[in-house]
């Protein structure tokens, strides 16, 4: 018997014009958890794809319990006793949650499924779990925390060995990422290995036996995650010292108030209700608040993406009807969209055309477009936001989740907006890039533009905001100066749920 | 105003209505035939209504068993009646509602189209139509489609024509040819069928190639290759007649003929029992689940372990094997064949399959709705013939009612 369930050997994989892996080992011991770590395009979800069966590596070898194997599927990969957590991965939105589950597995005799034992098994393992879903409610109804749940739920189900998470908590609470743990520690107490990929540090420290760092598709260590704290990983990560995870702010906003929302409320009784704010020149204004607290569908609202019931908005004290996209842009309104590549980026183009989009009218005389203009332009903001790209020629698909963030920040500066609406700027991205959009944000407030930030990080909420709106359930909770940040005072505003006080009050 | 009805009450409700509209009925038909009461028939000249009162006894008898079947399984809870669920559920049956008052137009204005004979005449027309349609909403729901599936048609009645002519005939296909059994030629105008079938499931699934041009490729090659074994010496391009009547009854034959009664078409219960077979595949086998999976998210389906390419290539050959029977079928019904046969088949399959609801998004679409979508064409085809609405008055009306239905479907799944 070997000390590892899995060993991973020199792997390598090369994509057309990247070197995504080279020469990567990973080991991983039975019953513990073992983070996997790294900037973006340091190769960690490349490696696991490897691992998976997705991906083919090109060199290098994988043993499993001291025994090379050779995994060409998913399948096949399922069979050798390793499930995976997948990132962004949407669930079949018409089918039922439980066919969401027992996917590529049905139960059934010569093809014809059981649908009596599934229903079984699925309510079997979502009462294991502790998990209160209707198995026959259909997947695409379900709030994106319980899809990640029922991700988990079938990743357990599958009985594996090895457990691969990939950003398992990006959109789970804080006290749903509490259930999610003790999961993990049961599945470890079962002598199951868990390998746990995630940028949050807290949860790495908090949940992992062993840490194993990667960079730029190389490995760099493994570490007890004892010895470790968040300075220490950082560094290895980046390869340098990273002293502040903060630009420093040195101006103020002004008192001059640049929009004033009055009681808007969303059609939908579900969505936000009676939100009412000021927001300042060149201030920045955080929105927190938890998973479904209707903060996206608020600003989309603002952008004109959505319909409003009643209240009002006034933009430099004159009324403002947001109808659509093009009626925000014009009166000065941008919107950084939380789902970059379902909603933000157009991979198949070139950065040219991803920064110039949303200002082609600028560019053109009679419909004509003026090329150079465009083109110096583009450069001109790609440059400013210091887009690390090889020219405007290259597809914004191949670039990192950093880079295509400026480049789409780029984009609605060219705009001239006066208001900025970032909604998770920074989710997804590394250490590195985050810091970098940080500091175009201070830029942006210094020079008078105002900012309105939605973060589900409560470091970066307090961070950068010089005030903080926390909302739930739709309604706008309370609002925190600065003098009263603190991860509680958030956590307290955002879970004021209306049904618990309602229940309280009986 | 929302009023809430207890589901227990409201299933009652449905039985009693159902039992009510069948007495009528029944009383209707007893005044339409006894000649005890034939004064009673020739006062309120009961003849012109012709045979709505075996309709209403239909309709009575679907109402009271939809009710009753509802309160055994004892759902408990209220059915609400407000303005918005009307709403819903004229958005959910706008296309079957504006078929219905379509209806009662024509029997307003025509009372002879009140017949079972109508009604048989277009189930039998719908029978053909429907299998090409299921076939063709495998591929559908996987969000591709296939533009093979006319030219295949036309394959599989050339192909099984070709070898089932009367040994008398004059202008035999196949001079020497011997009679066969009748199964062994419908079987290799099916198994043609399926190979074109494999190289559509090939081409998409290995190269990765849109169906719409894989299927198109495939199509042209289809038609070019019947057309060749259609011009083949000594036949040379001549229609193909002369069909053994054994065949021939496999389309044309008519169970429970008795009296006045004309029968029913062989035709409807085949298409039933094929209606069936899908129904199971797509909803009780692991093949349906992936299929439905496939089209609603090809990478969560790959990352399941599912073998696509396995089911991509499955699909393209069940549905296939469905165009084949469905051109058999039209040679034995039409005791013939040509190369154009089946020539546009695919369009209506698709348009028929869209306005029963399939997504051309893949991942939605029920078999039900299928039926619907084809019966609906058809009842509107023959009901507009039925009134002398010139033809291209029809293909108009057809043209809307593709484009409103499937407007009034995307409402359902749009975001507010």
């Amino acid at each position: 018997m070997s000390e590892f369930v899995l060993e991973m050997k020199n792997i390598t994989k090369t994509f057309p014009g990247v070197k995504a892996l080279d020469g990567v080992q990973l080991n991983v011991r039975p019953g513990t958890v073992h983070a996997l770590m790294g900037e973006n395009g340091a190769g960690k979800s490349t490696l696991m794809k490897c691992l998976f069966g997705i991906y083919k590596p090109d060199g290098g070898e994988i043993l499993l319990d001291g025994k090379p194997v050779k995994i060409n599927s998913a399948k096949e990969a399922m069979d050798n006793g390793i499930a995976m957590i997948h990132q962004e991965l949407h669930p079949i939105r018409f089918r039922s949650v439980m066919e969401n589950v027992w996917l590529g597995r049905f139960p059934g005799k010569m093809g014809v499924v059981d649908h009596k034992a599934m229903y079984d098994k699925t309510k079997e393992l979502f009462e294991d779990l502790g998990l209160d879903v209707d198995p026959l409610a259909l997947a695409g109804e379900q709030s994106a925390a319980i899809l990640q749940m029922m991700e988990i739920a079938r990743a357990v189900s599958i009985n594996a060995k090895i457990i691969i998470m990939d950003e398992p908590t990006s959109s789970l609470s804080d006290r749903e990422v509490e259930f999610l743990f003790k999961i993990i520690n049961r599945l470890r107490s079962e002598n199951r290995a868990i390998i746990y990929i995630s940028h949050k540090m807290k949860e790495i420290l908090q949940i992992s036996d062993e840490v194993s760092i990667m960079r730029d598709g190389k490995y760099v260590g493994t570490w007890p995650a004892v010895s470790l704290t968040t300075e220490e990983i950082i560094k290895q990560m980046v390869g340098r010292e990273m002293t502040n995870q903060f630009p420093v702010r040195e101006d103020k906003p002004s008192d001059e108030v640049v929009l004033s929302v009055r009681h808007l409320s969303s059609p939908i009784k579900k969505s936000f209700q009676d939100v009412s704010f000021d927001l300042h020149k060149g201030e920045i204004l955080g929105i927190g608040g938890l998973v479904g607290a209707q903060r996206t569908e608020f600003v989309e609202a603002l952008f004109g993406l959505r319909g409003i019931e009643s209240g009002e908005v006034e933009k430099d004290g004159k009324e403002y009807k947001a109808r659509s996209p093009r009626d925000a842009k014009a009166h000065g309104f941008a919107l950084l969209t939380e789902e970059r590549r379902a909603t933000g980026i157009f991979g198949i183009l070139p950065i040219l055309e991803n920064t110039v989009i949303a200002n082609q009218k600028h560019y053109a005389h009679l419909g004509i477009l003026n090329e150079s203009k465009r083109v110096a332009e583009a450069s001109e903001g790609c440059k400013e936001l210091n887009v690390k790209a090889p020219s405007l020629e290259t597809l914004i698909q191949n670039l990192s989740g950093g880079n295509q963030q400026k480049v789409l920040i780029a984009r609605w500066l060219l705009t001239n907006s006066d208001i900025l609406i970032l909604d998770e700027p920074t989710r997804g991205i590394d250490v590195g890039a985050k810091y970098e959009i940080y500091t175009i944000m201070l830029e942006q407030v210094k020079q008078g533009k105002s900012i309105i930030m939605i973060s589900s990080e409560q470091p970066e909420l307090m961070g950068m905001s010089d005030r903080i709106m926390v909302m739930c359930e739709g309604r706008v909770t309370g609002f925190l100066n600065k003098d009263e940040y603190s991860q509680e005072n958030i956590m307290r505003l955002a879970t004021m749920f209306a049904s618990h006080n309602k229940a309280a009050a009986d | 105003m929302a009023k809430h009805v207890a589901r227990e009450k409201y299933d009652r409700f449905l039985v009693m209505a159902g039992i009510a509209v069948l007495v009528i009925g029944a009383l209707l038909y007893l005044c339409q035939t006894l000649p005890a009461l034939s004064g009673i028939k020739s006062a309120l000249s009961l003849r012109k209504i012709y045979d709505l009162p075996i309709f209403l006894m239909i309709i009575g008898l679907v109402l009271g068993l939809k009710g009753f079947i509802s309160s055994k399984k004892h759902l408990g809870g209220e059915v609400v009646f407000s303005s918005k669920n009307f709403s819903a559920f004229l958005t959910n049956n706008a296309i079957l509602l504006a078929m219905l008052v379509l209806v009662i137009v024509i029997c307003i204005l025509q009372p002879r189209f009140m017949q079972i004979r109508v009604a048989l005449d277009i189930l039998t027309q719908s029978s053909t139509r429907l299998i090409i349609a299921l076939g063709i909403c495998f591929t559908l729901l996987i969000a591709g489609t296939d533009l093979s599936a006319g030219r295949m048609v036309g394959l599989a009645s050339v192909v099984s024509a070709s070898m089932l002519q009367t040994a008398t005939y004059a202008n035999r296909f196949f001079p020497d040819l011997p009679q066969v059994e009748v199964w062994m030629p419908i079987l290799a105008a099916i198994g043609a069928c399926m190979i074109f079938g494999a190289l559509n499931g090939f081409l998409v699934a290995k190269y990765d190639m849109h169906p719409f041009i894989a299927t198109l490729a495939v199509q042209v090659m289809i038609y070019g290759a019947c057309s060749l074994y259609f011009d083949m010496p000594p036949n040379n391009s001549q229609p193909i007649g002369g069909v053994r009547p054994d065949f021939a009854a496999l389309g044309q034959m008519r169970i429970f003929q008795t009296g006045s009664f004309q029968g029913i078409s062989i035709l409807i219960p085949i298409a039933a029992v094929i209606c069936v077979i899908i129904w199971f595949i797509l909803n009780k086998t692991v093949f349906g689940k992936n299929v439905y999976a496939i089209g609603g998210n090809r990478e969560a389906a790959v990352v399941a372990g599912i073998n696509v390419f396995r089911c991509i290539m499955g699909i393209f050959i069940l549905a296939s094997c469905l165009y084949g029977i469905a051109g058999v079928l039209e040679a034995a019904r039409t005791a013939g064949a040509t190369n154009n046969y089946g020539n546009g088949y695919e369009l209506d399959a698709i348009a028929a399959c869209v306005v029963g609801g399939v997504s051309l998004n893949g991942g939605i679409g029920k078999v039900s709705g299928i039926v619907i979508g084809v019966l609906i064409f058809t009842v509107i085809q023959y009901g507009l013939q039925f009134i002398n609405v010139s033809p291209m008055w029809q293909q108009v009306i057809k043209g809307i009612i593709i484009a409103v239905a499937v407007a009034i479907d995307l409402t359902k799944y749009r975001k507010k």
